[in-house]
């Protein structure tokens, strides 16, 4: 067994093309200009003893330990800060600079605990640094002052602080802090919450989290980057101090948010002791937020369901069976369905949690083993929009650039996304370029924490009403166009230039002015114009989405009009610029590439399309539909209707995630046999009749893409818990429904894929192992991936405008639902909260909330934590007010992470016209308070409470 | 609750579908309008809904918008079901 090591090269790259050559320790090095002396050393191959460097964060020049000689200058500069220059001769290991160290060190380690826990366990520096340097006796003794004895002689020792163990995740104990401030600067300019600092000076000085609060108090997002920063035992894993440290560790990816971080599964046999975030990994860098570096023990829950169940009606308690049993029910249910009501009464529902080896398993086992084209993926409540839009204006559905590309944006526009929430980890990325002087334009209902936070302060926030997306980012188009700004040398050589021409004139029509947008928006028409200005002409312009745009009514036609606005700005087709949808779920960009959706193929190819069809019919030996399937809500209208009986669904809870509970439970009632394939038994399961456990990430091997089309590995660090990995679930599916499927290995279900699928041609296993992960299109044109799309043309050619005109929602306010409810997420929790409600995470968010202005409170006499009835056309539920001004007046505000909260009791049917894809950022809704429960959560509670019922039988044989 | 707005049945949802997609391509040329709406429902809505549209279509076509309606020439009509 083998453990991922990583070097560190103590500061962090310089980005110049100029080099110098110097000479370390009698070696040449030519490194980049800018680079300093510690790192140049390092990439020489000599290491440079160091306690308050990592490659991180930038020098700071603290400890003193790295002190070098150069030839001709006086002293003993830090290695850390002091940059190479052309000719320099640098001795690191001269007697007088490991004179100088030994002292240092003797100092240090006479206030460090002689019997420190981390010491002993290989955790800390010191005591490798004490050893690199020498150090073989303490002079001072430990006898005076110091912060290690909480009390001495009898007397308490006033430097002593006890450990800070609040947050559930990691310790600080400051006996062991040295104050090298790695924390510090790691919270700053890795994550940017600036939740750290020193507090007092000299001897009293103290690393403090906030107004000197428990960690758990403080601004403190968790995200573990001071953990991993701080080189003694001060701050550590309270995984780490519970299991000991981990023998073995490989490189996978996060199984949360579309961000995609790779980490490091830093093992003890089939344990995890931490995961670290891999510096290598390209989504990342390094770094992590609360959820993937901590939020991981869903995976050995008391909760997970191990065993195949079966029951035959829905009010039944569960049975378990076998797998076999299981399996052979399922084939003989799905047959004898088809038999009774016609091929097309059976579908099934890819995840978009899975890997894409199983995703691509269950849409063929759909299309060759039930011969329709009913599969569907989550993706539908989310970003099928994105698909359309784009396909539509560029020809592919997937956005144009890498996350490091965001390091040359001048301008960024965040439009309907809530990045410091929902996708931590880019956030932290975009953070840092705007601190370095970025601008930044929000366009979003909510005044989101980027908005305005520590050491960012957005341009332009445009608050406008829940809805009213096309009408602004139309006004914005109409504003370029009509002061012009367009970038005409770009639009005639890339663009269709009749459609731009027609586009141009609808734009410019008066009711897609600024002056009449405001008056259906709320935004005033100076700021449209001052945003559309900054857009226009600021530099390298990137907009950046999240679901605010796509989970609308006109989500499509929003997508499109992002489109259009980067066209006529020519901002595509570099790095710095684009169009970047952040992407929910960490694989939902593969569900989609996968051929999830009822209408296409892998790799977005219509199934109409004869000669596509017939790569998969030579190779699968069936012939295809070529009519598109059933999309999950017309599945759903059909189950009710009585012609849809049969479902399986892997990883989704549709009963939670999507609009209109109701309608949801009603279709799934209507159903003979639901097929749920999950981890745990999720409210979707409710209305099951056969329940297949599920595999989480840990424990099987695959790839998952992310919001930068990055193909990244997975990597099986464990046995699958139910015996399965959910790919060969779905294998042993299809070969009980008689298809002859013999993966051995995801690895052969991805040649499938590249031997299939053009985009994905020259990708392989051996690929990813050498490179670590690429970005389709990856073939024999770009044999090593994509970073950035549309560089010399758009994949349909040229690209093309869209008329986009404003239509209003027909969810409207009145006197009965008065405000507008707009959904989202919170840092701490995910999705529906299957896996982080069953985490340490609870701690930072046990319930969801409804956030109101303080104005629409005091009018309805609700205070701050007062439950409140919230109701809508299509239901009412109950849960706890908060009371802030982060909504508008008129506007209020959940998450949906959890079950009884059942929001989507509330939300409606109402759709995105071109797709689907739920209108869930806008209900109306009336807020009234109220003692408890609606009739429906409880009902609800009860019938889930009944339906979880296991009966466990004896064993069989 | 009672069931109001959101919560239609199978026809009168197809029946807004298909008038939402014809208000997004309402604004452009009618010859292009036309084309757009049929070939999106050509290849997004499954035979079972078009079938249905059809249905709607052949008694009168009540409630659709009259862009629908011209474009229900150019939209395909579904075999009949297989077995």
């Amino acid at each position: 067994m083998c453990f991922v090591n990583e070097i560190d090269y103590g500061t962090p790259a310089s980005r110049s093309d100029k080099t110098v050559t110097l000479t370390i320790d009698g070696k040449d090095v030519t490194v980049p200009e800018g680079t300093s002396i510690m790192r140049a050393a390092r990439m020489a191959g000599i290491e440079v003893p160091k306690l308050c460097a990592n490659d991180m964060v930038k020098a700071f020049g603290s400890c003193r330990l790295c002190l070098v000689e150069i030839e001709g200058r006086a002293g003993t500069p830090a290695s850390c800060t002091t940059p190479v220059a052309e000719g320099l001769k640098v001795s690191t290991q001269t007697e007088r600079v490991q004179a100088i160290r030994r002292g240092i060190m003797e100092l240090y380690m006479s206030d460090h605990p002689e019997d420190c826990p981390a010491c002993a366990a290989g955790d800390c520096e010191m005591a490798r640094m004490a050893e690199t340097v020498g150090l073989k006796e303490i002079r001072y003794g430990r006898e005076g002052e110091n912060h290690i004895w909480p009390a001495h002689d009898g007397a308490a020792n006033p430097h002593f602080l006890e450990p800070d163990l609040s947050n559930p995740y990691f310790a600080y104990d400051p006996s062991q802090c040295i104050v090298c401030s790695l924390c510090v600067r790691a919270c700053e300019e890795v994550q940017g919450t600036f939740a750290l600092t020193v507090e007092g000076r000299g001897f009293e000085s103290r690393i403090s989290a906030g107004m000197n609060e428990p960690f758990l108090e403080s601004e403190c997002v968790s995200c573990g980057a001071c953990v991993q920063a701080c080189p003694t035992g001060a701050l550590r894993e309270k995984s780490v101090i519970e299991l000991g440290m981990p023998e073995w560790s490989t490189v996978t990816t996060c199984a949360y948010c579309g961000v995609g971080c790779s980490f490091k599964a830093e093992m003890k046999g089939e344990q995890v002791v931490r995961m670290v975030p891999y510096k290598e990994g390209k989504a990342n860098r390094g770094h992590s937020c609360v959820k993937g570096r901590f939020a991981y023990g869903y995976a050995t829950h008391k909760d997970r369901i191990l065993n195949p169940m079966i029951r035959e009606k829905i009010t039944d308690p569960w049975r378990e069976v076998t797998w076999e049993e299981a399996l052979a029910h399922v084939a003989k249910e799905f047959r004898r369905i088809q038999y009774q009501y016609g091929r097309g009464a059976i579908g099934g529902i890819t995840s978009s949690r899975c890997t894409n080896e199983e995703t691509y398993l269950v849409q063929k086992l759909v299309r060759q083993g039930f011969g329709n084209n009913n599969v569907d993926t989550c993706a539908r409540v989310c970003h099928s929009p994105t698909g359309y839009g784009l396909k539509t204006t560029f020809g592919t559905s997937a956005g144009t650039q890498d996350f490091d590309s965001v390091e040359h944006a001048d301008v960024v526009m965040l439009i309907g996304a809530n990045p410091t929430d929902a996708h931590p980890v880019f956030a932290s990325r975009m953070k840092k370029r705007l601190r370095e002087g970025a601008k930044l334009i929000v366009i979003d209902p909510r005044r989101i924490d980027l908005v305005r936070t520590p050491h960012v302060e957005a341009a332009y926030h445009l608050p406008l009403r829940p809805g009213t997306n096309v009408a602004v980012l139309t006004a914005l188009a109409h504003v370029i166009v009509s002061e012009g700004l367009v970038d005409e040398a770009f639009v005639r050589e890339r663009c269709e230039w009749d459609a731009f021409e027609d586009w141009a004139e609808f734009v410019l029509q008066p009711e897609n002015s600024p002056e009449a947008v405001e008056k259906v928006s709320g935004v005033p028409a100076e700021t449209i114009r001052a945003a559309a200005r900054l857009y226009a002409t600021g530099g390298n312009a990137a907009i950046y989405y999240g679901l605010g745009v796509t989970e609308h009514s006109q989500g499509s036609t929003a997508v499109m009009a992002i489109a259009n606005l980067a066209m006529a700005t020519g901002n595509i087709g570099r790095p710095g610029v684009g169009v970047n949808p952040l992407r929910g779920q960490n694989n939902v960009q593969g569900s989609c590439d996968m051929g999830s959706f009822p209408h296409e193929l892998p790799g977005y190819r219509h199934i109409s399309d004869e000669a596509t069809r017939a790569i998969y019919e030579k190779i699968w030996g069936v012939k295809l539909d070529e009519e598109p399937g059933l999309r999950i809500n017309n599945m759903l209208d059909a189950a009710v209707e009585g012609s849809f009986k049969g479902i399986y669904i892997q990883g989704e809870d549709i009963l939670q995630s999507d609009p209109n509970t109701r309608h949801v439970a009603e279709g799934l009632a209507a159903m003979e046999c639901v097929v749920v394939h999950d981890l745990f038994l999720n409210e979707t399961a409710n209305y099951a009749h056969v329940f297949l456990p599920g595999s989480t990430f840990l424990e099987k091997d695959g790839t998952f893409i992310n919001a930068e089309r990055r193909i990244n590995r997975v990597r099986k660090v464990m046995e699958p818990k139910s015996r399965y990995a959910d790919w060969e679930a779905t294998q042993e599916l299809a070969r009980a429904l008689g298809l002859n499927w013999n993966y051995k290995h995801p690895s052969e279900i991805m040649d499938e894929i590249a031997a299939t699928t053009p985009t994905f041609a020259g990708v392989s296993y051996d690929l990813l192992e050498r490179e670590g992960s690429v970005q389709w299109p990856c073939n024999e044109k770009a044999p090593l991936g994509t970073p950035v799309m549309h560089v010399d043309g758009f994949v349909r050619g040229k690209g093309k405008f869209v008329r986009t005109a404003y239509v209003a929602t027909d969810e409207k306010t009145g006197p009965r639902f008065p405000l507008l409810l707009t959904t989202g997420r919170i840092l701490t929790q995910y999705n529906v909260g299957a896996q982080t409600r069953r985490t340490d995470n609870v701690v930072w968010h046990a319930e969801d909330r409804l956030e109101i202005h303080p104005f629409d409170a005091e009018n309805r006499g609700i205070r701050d934590g007062d439950w409140v009835k919230l109701a809508s056309r299509a239901g009412e539920t109950t849960l706890r007010a908060k009371v802030t001004n982060r909504v508008a007046p008129g506007v209020v505000y959940t998450t949906f992470h959890h079950p009884d909260t059942q929001a989507n009791v509330v939300t409606t049917e109402y759709a995105d016209w071109a797709t689907s894809c739920p209108e869930y950022k806008v209900t109306a809704v009336q807020v009234s308070p109220s003692n408890g429960p609606t009739e429906w959560q409880r009902d609800y509670r009860e019938h889930a409470q009944k339906s979880r019922r296991v009966v466990h039988a004896e064993p069989a044989e | 609750m009672s069931h109001e707005a959101g919560v239609k049945t199978g026809k009168e949802k197809l029946i807004y579908m298909a008038n939402q997609i014809a208000s997004f391509f309402e604004t452009m040329k009618r010859e292009e309008a036309v084309e757009g709406v049929a070939d999106h429902i050509n290849k997004f809505w499954e035979p079972r809904m078009r079938r249905q549209l059809f249905e709607i279509i052949d008694r009168g076509g009540d409630g659709l918008k009259p862009l629908v309606l011209e474009a229900a020439a150019h939209i395909k009509r579904p075999q009949e079901a297989r077995a």
